[in-house]
């Protein structure tokens, strides 16, 4: 909790310093930028209740043991491939991953699959990209940085394969 | 991918050229009956209390969300507004080389706050003039390396081992995301290329 909290004071700290340096170049600069956040928060609101209310239901209904079950410490290479899919098919907040993710690691799953599927969750989520990610950038962007991301969760278990670690 | 046509939303005509401020559609139709499916089978399986047990849990998860989306879109204006465009091209643009990859990797690492935080700044940057190498970079380097999500559910869940090990190996993943980025942008898009 208080980690949480922390980032709040940084996070806040943060949108103080950055509207003090607007404020200095002009009370119209800040009052300007102000309302331009504001709006973006109005029109975003929306979306994220959606997202953030209704993905309980969605993690309630996936079925873990099927996910855990891709990841076993002898399914090689294709194991680091069904981790891929399954990280990005994987619905839900922090916890959900995270926790597929440690029930994997605890029912013997291998560490590179596991690392491969936390990095895919990380990087293309299907939920954050709709829910977060298009509707704050151009959707040409979150395709683009997408496609792009594919080839790392499995550099990354390549790594984890080649120092055996963790 | 096609970008499906923006259908008619009155919040729409407030937005000013330049910014990301789209209805997105078929994302939230997507979510919409995802949720709706999913919901009527938690209600087939637990009854009406497993559908308000989630409805009460997700409520408190959003409420106290919504401060920090506040903070973020702040956030992101206020750097749209004060970020000088000539510099940010100079060194997040196009031509700033392995440099500006570092840069956005740096800034995406120590970025405080959540998807709330990240999306909004990326999107500014993009506006005051980064390319997308430099952005991608930046996001990469927010979800792999950034110290919020880490600390606040991957060590407490996943254990300090792995959470370290998958930092480690995950270092040079936003700068090479970004140098790809970049190398296959050029290629698809000439035309945009450094003017």
């Amino acid at each position: 909790m208080s980690a949480a909290l922390l980032i709040d004071i940084i996070l806040w700290g943060s949108v103080a310093a950055v509207g003090f340096i607007a404020y200095r170049r002009g009370p119209k600069v800040m009052t300007a930028s102000l309302r331009e956040g504001t709006l973006d928060f109005i029109n975003i609101v929306p979306r994220i209740a959606l997202g953030v209310i209704g993905s309980g239901y969605i993690a309630a209904v996936i079925p873990q043991e099927v996910i855990t079950g891709w990841l076993g410490p002898n399914s090689g290479w294709l194991g680091v491939l069904t981790a891929v899919i399954a990280g990005a098919a994987t619905p839900g907040g922090p916890v959900v991953g995270f926790s597929i993710g440690a029930v994997a690691l605890k029912a013997g799953g291998g560490s590179p699959q596991v690392l491969a599927y936390v990095i895919a969750w990380a990087l293309f989520a299907f939920q954050r990209l709709l829910l977060w990610e298009i509707p704050f950038m151009p959707a040409r962007f979150v395709w683009f940085r997408a496609a792009v991301s594919v080839p790392f969760p499995f550099l990354a278990a390549a790594i984890a394969m080649a120092i055996g670690k963790p | 991918m096609k970008i499906p046509a923006p259908s008619a939303d009155t919040a729409e005509e407030e937005s000013r050229p330049g910014r990301a401020r789209k209805p997105v559609g078929w994302s939230m139709i997507t979510i919409g009956v995802l949720v709706v499916v999913s919901a009527t089978l938690v209600w087939r399986r637990d009854g009406i209390s497993g559908v308000l047990d989630i409805l009460t849990h997700d409520l408190t998860l959003f409420g106290g969300i919504l401060p920090r989306v506040l903070a973020g879109c702040l956030l992101g204006a206020f750097i749209a507004e004060i970020l000088p465009h000539e510099k940010v091209s100079r060194s997040l643009g196009p031509n700033s080389g392995l440099k500006g990859l570092l840069i956005g990797a740096a800034f995406g690492a120590i970025l405080p706050g959540g998807p709330f935080t990240a999306y909004p700044v990326a999107s500014a940057l993009l506006t005051v003039g980064a390319d997308f190498g430099a952005t991608i970079a930046m996001v990469v380097s927010w979800t792999l390396i950034g110290y919020g999500r880490a600390v606040a559910w991957e060590l407490p869940i996943m254990g300090t081992d792995f959470t370290l090990w998958r930092i480690v190996i995950s270092l040079p993943l936003p700068v090479l995301a970004g140098a790809l980025g970049r190398f296959v942008y050029v290629r698809m898009y000439p035309k945009d290329e450094a003017s």
